[in-house]
C-alpha cells in the first residue's frame, strides 16, 4: 500500500504540463523505480502523482537525417541497452544502462527518470555527460535545450522548473562520431547496486590509433551531481595513449571532490577516480583501435 | 533403498508453481494490521507518551504502549525448556519497553484496519524520552563507570566463562599459561575480528493471531512452533496450553526464526482488540533492525606448538557483541570457544575464555552455524599464520592436528564417531588442483594477482549434551496403503519434509511415494519436537521417525500374520507383503482396506514414537578457494569454489548438494561483502535493507562446487550427522587465506571488502 495523495494519468506531454502548471508541487512519476520508493520510505509520502507513463510521444529512439540521436526520456534501461540505433552510434550508452539494478528495474526505470532525479550516481548520467548530450524540455511557453554541462544544480536538483518535462535526450552527430566510449561501474555488487563511482570515458584516435586526439571523462558519485574533468582532459590530449591512460588518473584528483559518508571514505573514493580514470580511457581507446 | 536416493523434493511443484501456502497467505477472515512504533534512541528511558492524535485518526482501533504493555520479563531463545532453573534461558524482554536499549527499540504499537492507517498513526505518536549515552562496543560497555543497559548486569557481562582442558597428569605443566609460555615451542599470538551479519531470508517475520474458544490461535512464519506456544504463554502470563501456534511453509529462516520474535506480542494486542484477527508483518528494515543478526566476535589468541608442527596447547579468548537484548545468551559465545578448540588435538592444554556483552547494537542471536562461522575464521587464519610463520605446509599442518577418530571432547563428552575429514581435505586439494596453484602464484607482481586458500572445520550434531534433545514421529495409514508422517520437526526450505519421508520410507519399507508429509505443524496436534535448529533435524527426528517406522512396520506385519497365520519370515517389497518364500501374501493396500474394516478387527494401523536422544556426533569438511585480487581497486574475484563435507551418509544427495551450495553463498557474502554498520553517535542501523547491505547476487558468484567424502556414523539413524549449517563456517577463511596467498598480506578482520582491502594494501605498501 501506497501512501498517494492521488494519481493522475496524463494523455498528452501538454495535460501534463498543464496539470503541472496548475500544482507545481506535484510530482512527475514515469517508470516509477524512484518516485515509489521515496513513497515508501516517506520523503514523498502523501503527494500528488502525475503520470507521464505510456506517453507515446516521450518514447523510442531514433536517428535523425542529421545523424543526431534522439532518445526519448520514457526509454527504459533495456530498451536503450537492446537499441540498434544506440547501438551502431553509442554503444558505451546501451552498456552503461545495462548495468543499472537488475533486470526487472531495467524494463522499468526510464533514462529519463534516471537523468531528472539529478543523483551522482545515476548509471546513465556520466556517460551522457561525457557525450555532452543535450537536453530538450518543454514548458508551458515552449522548448529549450540544457546541454548536460548545465543540467545539475546541486546534489538532487536539476535545471528543470516544476512545470516544465524532459522531452528528448539528444546526442550531437559531432559528438559521439569518431569517438569510442567506456564506462566503468565500480560498486560492491555486479548486479543490484548502486556505483561506488562510475566513470565514463570517450576517446577519439589520432589517424595512426597511438594517440589521444580528443577525450572527455565524466563521473558519477566524485562529487554531490555527476562531474566532467575538463582540466584533465586538456591535460592529456595529444598524448600517446598509454602515457594518457597513466596521467589521466592523477589529473582528475584536481577536479573531483568526493566525501566521506558510511558507505566509502573520502580517500578510498580517491583511489578509485586515480585507478579507474586509466583503465576507462585504456579501455576506450582499445576499442578504437588501439594496440596497448 | 529409499535413503540415497536423489528424489525430488516433496514440496518442488507446489512451492514452484505458487500453490505452496505460506503465513500471510492463509488469513481466512477479515484482519486487523498492527504496526511498531519504534525508539529513535538508542539507550535511556521513554518518559511519556501523548497518543491522543494517533488514537483519534480514523481507522486505528487501538493505541498500546510500554505504559499498557503487561509487566513481565520472558526469553526469546529456540532453546527447549529447562526443567534445572540454573539452566533457564536469561528473560530480558518485555512486549514493549519503556527501557529503551537498542535504537529502533518496540516501544508502542498501533492496531488499525490497514497498514497504511496503522504506519499514518505511528507518525502522529509524541514520545519524550530521557537519554543515556549509547554504546556500541563491548569494551565501552565493560569500561568502569559504563551505565548498565540491565540493572541485572552492573558490568554489561551477561557471563563470562573460562575453561580448561584436564593436562595430561604426566605433562609437567600445572595449567595451559605455562605451555603457551614454555620456550621450548614455537609460540604464536593473533587478533581475529569478525563482523555482524543477518540471514537475509526472503520471507520477513509475520504472524497473525485470533482467538477462538477463549485461547489464542498464532499463525507464524517459524523454526520452532511448539516453542513459540510456551514462550507466548510465559510471555502473556497465561497456561501454554492456552495458545495454539500454526506454522506453514516458511520462506527462510537461517536461524533468525529459531527464536520467538513477535508472536507474543502478535498474540497479546490480538487480546487487546476483542480476539479479533490482527497481522503483524515486519518491513525488510524492521527485520534488519529488530530480529536477530550473527554476533560480532573478536578473538584474541595464542598457540604453542612443537618443531614437528604439533599443536601443544592453545587458548582461545574471546568478546562476544550481544546487542541490547540476551536473545540466546551466551550459548553462541560458550559454542565458539568450544567449537575452536574441537577441530585440532592439543596435545597438552587449552585454554578458553569467553565474554558476551551487552550494548546497544540490535541484538545478535542464533545464525546459520551458532558461533562456529566467527569462531573457525579465527582459527583457521590462526593456523594458515601459524604454518606460514614456521614454513610449514598449510594442509600437512591441518591434517597432523586434526581430530582423531574415537576423540571424546574432555569437557562435554562429545564423541568423534565417524571420520572423513582427511578425506575432505585430500579430495579438495585434488579439485582444486593445490600443489600446481599454490607453486605457481608464488612471486607475483602487478595489479591482478591470483591465491589459493583453504580452510577446515568441524561441526557438532544437536545441542546434546548442552540441551536436551528430543523428537516424536507419529506415522497413520492411509486406506490405501501408504502412509502419513505427522511430526513436530519443520520444514524451513533445507528439505526436510523430502528427507523425513525417505526415513520413513526406509523403515518402514515402501517407497518414499507412498509417504504423504504433514509438512504444516499445529501445536494442538503435531507430535512434540523442538524444531529447526543446530543441524538436528535428520539426526534426532530421524532417530524418532526411524523408531515410529520400525514400530509400524511391525504393526503391518503383525496384523498381516493374523490374515496367514502360518506364514513365516513375513516381509514388505514391491508394497506387498510377502513370506519367507517370497510368495505375495497380500498387497499393502488390501492390507490396509482389512485393517480399517474387517468385521473381525478393525485396527486402522498408526504408530507414534519419541527419541530422547543422548548422543551427539562430528561433521567434518572443508572450502578449498581459487581468487584473484584487484589490488588497486581492492577487489576480490572468486574464480573457484568447492566445499567437500563428510556428513556421514547422505539422504538424498541431491538436496545435500543443493544445502551446500546455499551454505557456500551465505559464506561468500560473509567473507567479501556483508556488514551490517551503526552510526556510532545514534546507534541507529545505516544499512539495513537489500540496496545497501551488500548481500552478494547471483552474479557474484562462480560455480559453486560440493563434494562429499560419505562416511557412515554409528550414532545416526542412518549414518547421517550435521549438514544444514556446516556449509557456511570454512568460506571466509579460505577466501582470507586465498588473499594471504595472493598478496603476502594477511587481513584479519571480515568482511574482505575492498575499502579495508587498499587500507590494508597501503599499509603492506603493495599501493
Amino acid at each position: 500500500m501506497f501512501d498517494l495523495a492521488s494519481i493522475y494519468e496524463a494523455k498528452s506531454v501538454s495535460a501534463a504540463i498543464r496539470a503541472l502548471e496548475d500544482d507545481p508541487s506535484a510530482v512527475v512519476i514515469a517508470g516509477g523505480t524512484d518516485v515509489l520508493i521515496k513513497v515508501r520510505e516517506g520523503r514523498l509520502a502523501g503527494r500528488r502523482l502525475i503520470s507521464i507513463h505510456g506517453l507515446a510521444e516521450l518514447e523510442g529512439i531514433a536517428l535523425t537525417p542529421a545523424g543526431d540521436v534522439e532518445i526519448g526520456p520514457l526509454a527504459t534501461f533495456r530498451q536503450v541497452a537492446e537499441s540498434p540505433v544506440i547501438e551502431k552510434t553509442v554503444p558505451v550508452l546501451g552498456e552503461a544502462v545495462d548495468q543499472a539494478g537488475g533486470p526487472q528495474l531495467r524494463a522499468q526505470g526510464t533514462i529519463g527518470g534516471n537523468v531528472c532525479n539529478g543523483i551522482t550516481s545515476a548509471d546513465s548520467a556520466s556517460t551522457l555527460l561525457a557525450l555532452d548530450a543535450r537536453l530538450r524540455v518543454r514548458g508551458p511557453r515552449g522548448e529549450r535545450e540544457i546541454p548536460m554541462a548545465e543540467w545539475y544544480r546541486g546534489a538532487g536538483k536539476v535545471n528543470l522548473a516544476p512545470y516544465e518535462l524532459l522531452v528528448k535526450i539528444v546526442i550531437p552527430r559531432e559528438n559521439y562520431e569518431g569517438y569510442f566510449g567506456h564506462y566503468i561501474k565500480y560498486a560492491a555488487r555486479n548486479a543490484m547496486d548502486i556505483a561506488t563511482l562510475g566513470v565514463s570515458c570517450m576517446v577519439k584516435l589520432s589517424g595512426d590509433r597511438t594517440a589521444v586526439e580528443d577525450v572527455s571523462l565524466a563521473f558519477g558519485v566524485a562529487g554531490p551531481v555527476p562531474l566532467r574533468v575538463y582540466g584533465a582532459e586538456a591535460a592529456v590530449r595529444g598524448l600517446p595513449v598509454a602515457e594518457a591512460a597513466d596521467q589521466i588518473g592523477p589529473a582528475a584528483l584536481e577536479e573531483v571532490s568526493p566525501r566521506t559518508s558510511w558507505r566509502a571514505t573520502k580517500e578510498f573514493r580517491i583511489q578509485l577516480v586515480r585507478e579507474l580514470s586509466g583503465r576507462a580511457l585504456r579501455e576506450a581507446a582499445r576499442k578504437g583501435g588501439a594496440v596497448l | 533403498m529409499e535413503v540415497g536416493r536423489s528424489i525430488v523434493r516433496v514440496d518442488a511443484f507446489d512451492k514452484v508453481t505458487g500453490r505452496a501456502k505460506y503465513t500471510g497467505d492463509l488469513i481466512d477472515r477479515p484482519v486487523l494490521e498492527a504496526a511498531i512504533l519504534h525508539s529513535t534512541i538508542a539507550n535511556g528511558w521513554v518518559k511519556a507518551m501523548d497518543i491522543s492524535a494517533a488514537q483519534a485518526l480514523p481507522g486505528v482501533v487501538r493505541v498500546l504502549t510500554c505504559f499498557d504493555a503487561p509487566d513481565i520479563q520472558y526469553p526469546t531463545p529456540g532453546h527447549p525448556w529447562s526443567v534445572e532453573k540454573a539452566h533457564q534461558d536469561v528473560a530480558d524482554r518485555k512486549l514493549l519497553n519503556r527501557r529503551v536499549r537498542i535504537y529502533g527499540d518496540d516501544i508502542a504499537a498501533v492496531v488499525a484496519r490497514d497498514a497504511l492507517t496503522a504506519k499514518k498513526a505511528l507518525a502522529l505518536i509524541r514520545v519524550e524520552y530521557e537519554t543515556c549515552p549509547v554504546v556500541l562496543e563491548p569494551r565501552e560497555a565493560m569500561a568502569t563507570g559504563t551505565p548498565p543497559i540491565h540493572e541485572e548486569y552492573p558490568d554489561n557481562v551477561l557471563r563470562h566463562t573460562v575453561s580448561e582442558i584436564p593436562l595430561p597428569p604426566d605433562s609437567g605443566f600445572q595449567c595451559a599459561q605455562e605451555v603457551l609460555d614454555c620456550p621450548g615451542y614455537h609460540a604464536f599470538s593473533g587478533h581475529y575480528e569478525t563482523q555482524q551479519v543477518q540471514h537475509c531470508h526472503i520471507e520477513n517475520p509475520v504472524s497473525w493471531a485470533y482467538m477462538e474458544g477463549g485461547r489464542i490461535t498464532v499463525v507464524t512464519s517459524t523454526q520452532i512452533p511448539h516453542i513459540v506456544r510456551r514462550v507466548t504463554g510465559q510471555a502473556l502470563g497465561i497456561p501454554w496450553g492456552q495458545i495454539r501456534v500454526i506454522k506453514p511453509y516458511i520462506g527462510g529462516g537461517f536461524g533468525n526464526k529459531q527464536e520467538v520474535l513477535y508472536e507474543p506480542l502478535n498474540a497479546w494486542l490480538c487480546t487487546q482488540v476483542g480476539g479479533r484477527a490482527v497481522r503483524l508483518e515486519l518491513s525488510r528494515e524492521e527485520t534488519f533492525q529488530n530480529t536477530r543478526s550473527r554476533h560480532p566476535i573478536s578473538f584474541d589468541v595464542r598457540a604453542a606448538v612443537d618443531q614437528d608442527g604439533r599443536l601443544m596447547a592453545r587458548e582461545c579468548v574471546l568478546v562476544s557483541n550481544q546487542g541490547g537484548y540476551a536473545s540466546h545468551g551466551h550459548a553462541i559465545a560458550a559454542n565458539a570457544v568450544t567449537g575452536f578448540r574441537q577441530t585440532y588435538l592439543d596435545q597438552i592444554a587449552h585454554r578458553s575464555e569467553a565474554y558476551t556483552v551487552y550494548t546497544n547494537r540490535s541484538s545478535p542471536g542464533a545464525m546459520r552455524g551458532y558461533g562456529i562461522p566467527q569462531a573457525n575464521f579465527a582459527l583457521e587464519c590462526m593456523m594458515e599464520d601459524i604454518a606460514l610463520e614456521m614454513g610449514l605446509d598449510p594442509i600437512a599442518f591441518r591434517v597432523k592436528n586434526l581430530m582423531p577418530l574415537g576423540y571424546v571432547d574432555p569437557l562435554n563428552g562429545i564423541t568423534c564417531h565417524s571420520t572423513g575429514a582427511a578425506a575432505c581435505v585430500e579430495k579438495g586439494r585434488q579439485w582444486i588442483g593445490w600443489d600446481a596453484l599454490r607453486e605457481k602464484y608464488q612471486n607475483q607482481t602487478g595489479p591482478l594477482r591470483r591465491g589459493v586458500g583453504m580452510a577446515v572445520f568441524s561441526y557438532k550434531t544437536g545441542v546434546h549434551p548442552i540441551s536436551l534433545e528430543t523428537a516424536s514421529a507419529r506415522i497413520v495409514l492411509s486406506q490405501d496403503g501408504a502412509v502419513q508422517l505427522q511430526l513436530g520437526a519443520t520444514e524451513i526450505g533445507q528439505g526436510g519434509d523430502t528427507v523425513f519421508s525417505q526415513m520413513a520410507a526406509q523403515a518402514i519399507g515402501i517407497p518414499t511415494e507412498d509417504v504423504r508429509i504433514v509438512s504444516t505443524q499445529d501445536t494442538d496436534t503435531a507430535p512434540f519436537d523442538t524444531g529447526a535448529y543446530a543441524s538436528r533435524q535428520t539426526y534426532v527426528t530421524g532417530h524418532a521417525i526411524k523408531k515410529a517406522g520400525t514400530l509400524f512396520r511391525r504393526k503391518l506385519l503383525d496384523y498381516a500374520g493374523e490374515l496367514f497365520p502360518g506364514a513365516e519370515g513375513l516381509d514388505i517389497r514391491d508394497r506387498t507383503v510377502m513370506d519367507g518364500a517370497g510368495n505375495t501374501l497380500i498387497t499393502l493396500a488390501d492390507l490396509a482396506m482389512e485393517a480399517f474394516y474387517s468385521l473381525s478387527h478393525s485396527e486402522p494401523v498408526t504408530a507414534e514414537a519419541t527419541a530422547h536422544v543422548k548422543d551427539n556426533t562430528f561433521s567434518f569438511g572443508c572450502c578449498f578457494a581459487e581468487i584473484e585480487v584487484d589490488i588497486p581497486v581492492g577487489k576480490i574475484r572468486v574464480l573457484r569454489m568447492v566445499n567437500v563435507h563428510d556428513s556421514g551418509t547422505l539422504i538424498n544427495p541431491a538436496l545435500a548438494e543443493a544445502q551446500v551450495h546455499g551454505g557456500m553463498s551465505m559464506g561468500l557474502g560473509y567473507a567479501l561483502s556483508e556488514e551490517m554498520k551503526f552510526d556510532p553517535k545514534t546507534g541507529r542501523l545505516l544499512n539495513g535493507n537489500l540496496l545497501d547491505y551488500k548481500l552478494p547476487t547471483a552474479m557474484d558468484h562462480p560455480e559453486l562446487a560440493a563434494l562429499f567424502v560419505e562416511t557412515c556414523d554409528s550414532s545416526g539413524p542412518f549414518g547421517n550427522k550435521a549438514l544444514g549449517e556446516p556449509p557456511s563456517i570454512p568460506v571466509a577463511a579460505a577466501v582470507r587465506n586465498a588473499l594471504r596467498h595472493a598478496t603476502g598480506v594477511a587481513v584479519n578482520t571480515l568482511p574482505l571488502s575492498p575499502q579495508r582491502l587498499v587500507e590494508e594494501f597501503w599499509k603492506g605498501g603493495l599501493l
